[in-house]
């Protein structure tokens, strides 16, 4: 299941075309949106808080209306349909388990509100509780259960409803680290191994990372970037999704472009061709190499972090603070040195739009 | 009973072995224990005393409460007092005893407590769930009605009753009282507090309306009903004022409104009989007093804490 390019043929499970949130209030919250999501690809939407990744989730499961554009799952517009009708499913923040009923009605209830037969809600309720190692506890109520298990509670809910797509809003961050990582994994595998299509919504750049076939950088309503996360990581198309994703975050600083290398303070770096005059440019830390004094652009040491595989060495260069990160056991060459990386690493973006050179 | 739980309560946080360091601290709080009950004691004796004085005259018979007083003890007509109060037909038309009244008194605290509850439910879930147009000014107009209690509007409230031949019917007695701004009030906050969340996933899971209601609310305001329920099911049985205006039949008459009957009616130029009074005071309490105790529990956790 390599990542999509959207040309694997048939109906995408999900497709949004121009789609726009304004509130009652007037505040628009998603400025008009195009994505899609094929069968069984996992798109990650990314972004700080209040730029609308929760709302355009919620615009898909049918919680918030659509103000215009259309949102299509599996080819059929379903803007004016009810979120029971839309053949979705979705994970909540808090899980919004029903605290009075018992593990099993909560995966049961959706089943029986439709109608379904006893004895295939009985098989399905103990099918989902069977892969996800929660059978012991069907007969307990959700206030008896521990973080890691109403997360399991939550995501049997949805996998009894057998949709077309699974929608997951921050489902993590009510964890602590270490669960947080267990789980992550848990629903990448959970999520292959139905071959469901998924969205999942976090602030969080490692799990969109480590989670997508696909991500999607939203900024302040609007799509800043998609694609696969390797991608993402090495053709950031602004400076925004630049800091976003990675860590430690991309160092951006003024330069100037003179074809084929940057200068700052009097010292160069190789940077790729593109561009001449004034630019932002980017480079991560992990890719900068620290040289001594005169190999590149000057750099002066100001206190370096131990982290024990790596070590991060803080400076400035020109008036932008500048990280870079070294190997464990390596030492900057100076209290004074210079950074330098090969031209390929070296990202330059437009000083005003910031966007991708 | 109350002296375990305090003794408990004082001794948790102490460490359980430290020896000497023991004593002292055992003798100040056995001081103030010797304090605390006192203050509960009394609270005990005004609380009780008039109740026990009450049902301890009521064993005498009247002569013997008209020469002396209320009196403590054990008159020995117990039986006989509670016999002609519960089963012995009086008044002007004699078709109704004691048994009779009791029944129409629950008639009345059940159908007002259940009234309550489905009714506030009712309008607080809209209130809180259904965002139309003037639904604060809905909510505010029925908060504004607990200024208007029923003694100020008794008058065109009978008049309506009245025009409606309701007059001596169980649904007059009842229907017009079932309208609660406090129940309203008490559930829409309570509303107010359950996740969205909650509503959003019963959503997904296909429930309408009615479903979230009765599957999710409902469920989840168990403890919340419980402790309306009960207040207002003591307040429905102690109503007084309103049975006296709507009921002229005596096959109508709540206990309350039959205990002040016996002096009225229940005597020629006789003596009045204090200990049927009596009794009949002691039997109304008793129904209130029992789901109180039973339900407390239920009722505490109800008006404390919310399990959501």
């Amino acid at each position: 299941m390599t990542p999509a390019d959207g040309s694997r043929g048939g109906v995408p499970t999900l497709e949004i075309t121009g789609a726009v949130k304004r509130y009652a209030n007037g505040h628009l919250a998603v400025k008009g949106v195009d994505l899609h999501a094929d069968e069984g690809e996992f798109v990650v939407f990314v972004g700080p808080s209040g730029c609308g990744k929760s709302t355009l989730l919620r615009m898909i499961a049918g919680l918030e209306s659509v103000t215009e554009g259309e949102v299509r799952l599996k080819g059929r517009v379903v803007n004016d349909v009810e979120p029971a009708d839309r053949d979705i499913a979705m994970v909540f923040q808090n899980y919004a388990l029903y605290p009075h009923m018992s593990v099993y009605d909560n995966l049961a209830y959706g089943l029986r509100n439709r109608k379904i037969p006893k004895p295939e809600i009985d098989r399905r309720v103990r099918e989902a509780a069977e892969m996800l190692q929660i059978g012991e506890y069907l007969a307990r109520k959700p206030g008896a259960l521990s973080g890691g298990q109403r997360q399991r509670v939550a995501m049997g809910r949805c996998i009894v409803r057998d949709p077309a797509i699974f929608l997951f809003d921050e489902p993590l961050s009510n964890l602590d680290a270490k669960l947080r990582t267990q789980m992550r994994l848990e629903i990448r595998r959970l999520q292959r191994r139905l071959g469901v299509a998924a969205v999942y919504v976090t602030h969080d750049q490692v799990e969109a990372m480590t989670l997508a076939d696909r991500i999607v950088v939203l900024n302040g309503g609007r799509v800043e970037q998609i694609g696969a996360p390797v991608e993402v990581y090495n053709a950031p198309a602004s400076t925004f999704v630049a800091s976003f994703i990675g860590a430690p975050a991309m160092n951006l600083f003024p330069a100037e472009a003179e074809g084929g290398a940057i200068r700052v303070d009097g010292g160069s770096a190789p940077a790729p061709a593109r561009a001449r005059g004034a630019v932002t440019a980017g480079l991560r830390p992990e890719k900068a190499r620290l040289v001594p004094a005169g190999g590149g652009l000057p750099f002066t040491v100001e206190t370096v972090e131990e982290l024990g595989a790596t070590r991060l060495v803080h400076g400035h260069v020109g008036a932008a603070s500048f990280v870079v990160s070294l190997e464990a056991g390596v030492s900057p060459p100076g209290e004074t040195c210079a950074v330098t990386a090969d031209p390929a690493d070296v990202h330059l973006f437009d000083r005003g739009s910031g966007a991708r050179l | 009973m109350p002296d375990a739980s305090f003794d408990a309560a004082a001794d948790a946080p102490s460490p359980a072995a430290k020896g000497a360091a023991r004593r002292a601290p055992a003798l100040r709080l056995r001081w103030s224990s010797v304090f605390n009950h006192g203050v509960l004691i009394f609270g005990v004796f005004l609380m009780m005393g008039p109740v026990v004085i009450a049902f301890t005259s009521s064993t005498f018979d009247p002569i013997a409460i008209h020469r002396d007083g209320l009196k403590l003890g054990w008159g020995g007509e117990f039986l006989s007092t509670y016999d002609t109060v519960l089963f012995e037909k009086s008044g002007f038309t004699k078709e109704v005893n004691g048994l009779l009244m009791l029944f129409n008194s629950m008639v009345m605290g059940l159908g007002f407590a259940i009234g309550k509850v489905v009714v506030s439910i009712l309008a607080a879930y809209a209130i809180v769930y259904f965002r139309f147009r003037g639904a604060t000014v809905c909510f505010w107009v029925i908060f504004s009605t607990l200024l208007l209690p029923l003694e100020v509007r008794i008058l065109p409230s009978y008049e309506v009753v009245q025009s409606l031949g309701l007059l001596n019917t169980y649904t007059g007695l009842i229907v017009p009282l079932i309208a609660s701004a406090t129940g309203t009030f008490f559930f829409r906050q309570f509303f107010k507090s359950v996740p969205e969340e909650l509503l959003e996933a019963a959503r997904i899971d296909g429930a309408n309306w009615w479903r979230f209601l009765v599957d999710i609310l409902v469920p989840l305001s168990r403890t919340m009903i419980a402790a309306i329920f009960i207040i207002m099911f003591v307040v429905g049985w102690n109503q007084y004022l309103w049975p006296t205006l709507m009921t002229t039949e005596e096959g109508y008459f709540t206990i309350v409104r039959g205990i002040k009957q016996i002096m009225q009616v229940w005597i020629g130029a006789n003596i009045p009989a204090y200990n049927e009074a009596l009794a009949l005071a002691v039997l109304a309490m008793l129904p209130p007093v029992l789901i109180v105790v039973i339900f407390q529990r239920m009722f505490i956790k109800g008006l404390v804490e919310t399990e959501k």
